[in-house]
């Protein structure tokens, strides 16, 4: 692992705001849970609860004009991008406000506008798609940087080996951001790879490669500034295995038969959004009142993209048959 | 004005003056696929094309179908319009995932936000004894699928003016071009270009029987509408050129003035697009119909390696001959 966040302290502006999006995307995903059970949002929900310093640290160093791929568990990654909540919560209700207009989903959360490319729900089916988006930009000579998130479940798939190799062999622009949480849906990493060291296998393509505390949001955004500037600088493909843990089941449909309970009492003592909160509060960088004001920011944003979704409309089921082909804007 | 003299050209020769058309017009496109630069391409159609082009643009990948495809939709999203070149059919397999999963569906699950503008082109087909792992007929099956575009070039004129209509398409476009079409020799005129994708064509005109082929069978179709009007069977043939989106009208139009229709098609018969076009003519023109309409299609074999069963697996002449004089005189 790379050194201990407690080594840096981050400028105050800058920590409340890594502070923010953490506990944002929590507090969202915890109004999700609330409105699953409420029945208004259905389908599958994949929630990123303990693995928000993953989304909002490697996104730091990000701009404006590069590209995101993601998974299907990405409402996080999406919100951190800058996808609104009030879209994203409309798009789970299934609303044409959504911002797939209510064709993804949970799952398939798209936006133009941010660059970004979606929550794949075929596990490493976003790999090679975030390939191409950079070998475009290498091809048109840019210098932006495609960030593909994904599980360690991936590592399993053809495409994951298919397209690092790809990767390193053109010298593409692509952070690989490898989610690892131990459990591909029910099945632990021990039990799938033969080689557990994600860092390793990725290196075997000539990729740099190096483990990250995924539980320390610092960690998290040094290791992807060091990985983004070293692509910004043309060093190729760089590969991040961030090490992490999701405290909720996989999906709403999920009895957890396949983990001790403790496992998952242990992690939570590493919560990354406590465990940061206090490391600022030790600095004297963070007050209860921020605490309060910060939760009651993030509830009042929470409460319109509700109040946004519970007021969208409905598609017409006339324009079912609509984005199967372009209309004539695409062309 | 003088007429430009036709010129003496192959359907291989045809597909690389379209390809090199596309490099020069369009700086964002770009061919790429497993030996298409230094080798030349498997089957010869990119042979030369490194050279012109250099290797960013004609580029050789590994054996990664999956990457190079999924690449090829991210090129795209990204702004390029990447061509990509799939060795034969039964491999797109190892690419399946991204086509459907990824190529087909983007565009639908942003709610329209993201088009992919990407060609992919493939080998289809048997007739050269390559057994079961490159001689299949799958167009078919990639027919099934909504939010993709099927293309079967069958002609000089379709195999050179296809590819860049495809490429000014907004969305995903698979073209089919049939192993045993490369050599294919004619006349194409120099000043050849682009071609309508939308409408099926008729390549013989008939008044009792509609033979309905497309790719690889137009060939066979042709011979054997010969052969009929020697027998004083009088049959029109009708070249599919796209099997997504079908030309219903076109199909129905014939069939409603012959009376009469024989699908052609090397798939298999069971769920295959012989059968769809079967559908659809049983639901539009049943009451035209003065017989129940058949099929010449594959035997329902993986295609076997050795000449006479793979002659016997394959649908022929004399099979689509059989057929339309049963229909037409009531025994073959």
């Amino acid at each position: 692992m790379t050194r201990p966040a407690s080594s840096e302290v981050p400028k105050r502006e800058h920590a409340l705001h890594l502070l923010h999006e953490m506990l944002r995307v929590r507090r969202f995903e915890e109004k999700c849970v609330e409105l699953y059970s409420a029945a208004k949002i259905r389908g599958f929900l994949h929630l990123c609860i303990g693995q928000e310093a993953v989304a909002v640290g490697a996104m730091q160093p990000l701009e404006a004009d590069d590209a995101i791929v993601a998974t299907y568990r990405e409402h996080g990654h999406a919100l951190v991008r800058g996808v609104s909540a009030k879209s994203i919560m409309a798009e789970m209700y299934g609303k044409v406000e959504g911002c797939s207009r209510g064709r993804g989903g949970s799952m398939h959360l798209f936006d133009t506008t941010t660059r970004f490319y979606g929550g794949n729900a075929i596990v490493g089916g976003g790999l090679p798609l975030a390939v191409g988006l950079a070998l475009a930009d290498k091809m048109q000579g840019r210098t932006r940087v495609t960030a593909c998130f994904f599980g360690e479940g991936a590592v399993a798939e053809g495409e994951f080996h298919e397209s690092l190799n790809l990767a390193a062999l053109w010298n593409l622009p692509v952070l690989f951001c490898c989610e690892n949480n131990l459990y591909a849906m029910g099945t632990a990493l021990e039990r799938s790879e033969s080689e557990t060291d994600l860092a390793l296998k990725a290196s075997s393509f000539e990729i740099p490669a190096w483990p990250v505390d995924g539980m320390d949001v610092l960690s998290v955004e040094e290791a992807a500034r060091r990985a983004v500037g070293a692509i910004r600088g043309g060093g190729g493909p760089h590969f991040l295995e961030l090490r992490t843990y999701r405290f909720r089941a996989h999906s709403m449909f999920d009895p957890e038969l396949y983990r001790d309970k403790r496992e998952v009492e242990e992690w939570k003592k590493r919560d990354p959004i406590p465990t940061f909160a206090a490391f600022l509060q030790r600095r004297e960088l963070f007050t209860d009142e921020d605490l309060s004001r910060m939760e009651e920011q993030i509830a009042a944003e929470i409460q319109e993209a509700v109040a946004f979704a519970e007021a969208g409309t409905w598609e017409p089921v006339e324009d079912l048959a609509r984005f199967v082909y372009s209309e004539p804007q695409n062309r | 004005m003088t007429a430009v003299p036709a010129m003496k050209v192959s359907y291989r020769e045809a597909i690389r003056a379209a390809l090199r058309e596309a490099l020069q017009r369009d700086e964002r496109v770009f061919l790429m696929g497993e030996d298409v630069g230094r080798y030349g391409g498997c089957f010869a159609v990119s042979k030369g094309l490194l050279e012109e082009f250099g290797p960013e643009r004609i580029r050789d990948t590994p054996l990664s179908e999956s990457a190079f495809v999924g690449a090829g939709i991210g090129a795209a999203l990204g702004g390029m319009r990447p061509i990509v070149e799939i060795m034969t059919v039964n491999f797109s397999l190892l690419a399946l995932d991204q086509i459907m999963n990824n190529a087909a569906t983007i565009l639908h699950m942003s709610g329209g936000q993201f088009n992919i503008p990407l060609v992919i082109r493939m080998t289809t087909g048997a007739g050269r004894q390559l057994a079961a792992q490159h001689s299949h007929s799958l167009e078919g099956w990639y027919a099934h699928i909504p939010g993709i575009k099927v293309l079967t070039p069958a002609t000089l004129e379709d195999a050179r003016g296809m590819l860049w209509t495809a490429l000014e398409d907004p969305d995903p476009i698979l073209i089919f071009e049939h192993g045993s079409l490369y050599n294919m020799e004619g006349e194409l005129a120099p000043d050849a270009g682009p071609v309508d994708i939308s409408r099926a064509a008729v390549r013989r005109r008939g008044g009792q029987v509609s033979l309905i082929a497309y790719g690889g069978t137009l060939g066979k179709t042709l011979q054997a509408a010969e052969t009929l009007g020697a027998e004083g069977i009088d049959a029109e043939v009708i070249d599919l050129r796209t099997l997504r989106p079908l030309d219903t009208p076109a199909v129905i139009e014939s069939v409603s003035r012959t009376h009469r229709a024989i699908i052609v098609d090397e798939g298999w018969k069971s769920g295959s697009i012989a059968a769809e076009i079967m559908a659809r003519i049983t639901e539009q023109a049943f009451y035209d119909l003065d017989a129940p309409p058949a099929r010449v299609c594959s035997a329902e074999v993986p295609m076997p390696y050795a000449k006479h069963l793979e002659d016997a697996a394959l649908p022929q002449v004399p099979a689509i001959v059989a057929a339309a004089r049963q229909m037409v005189k009531g025994h073959a």
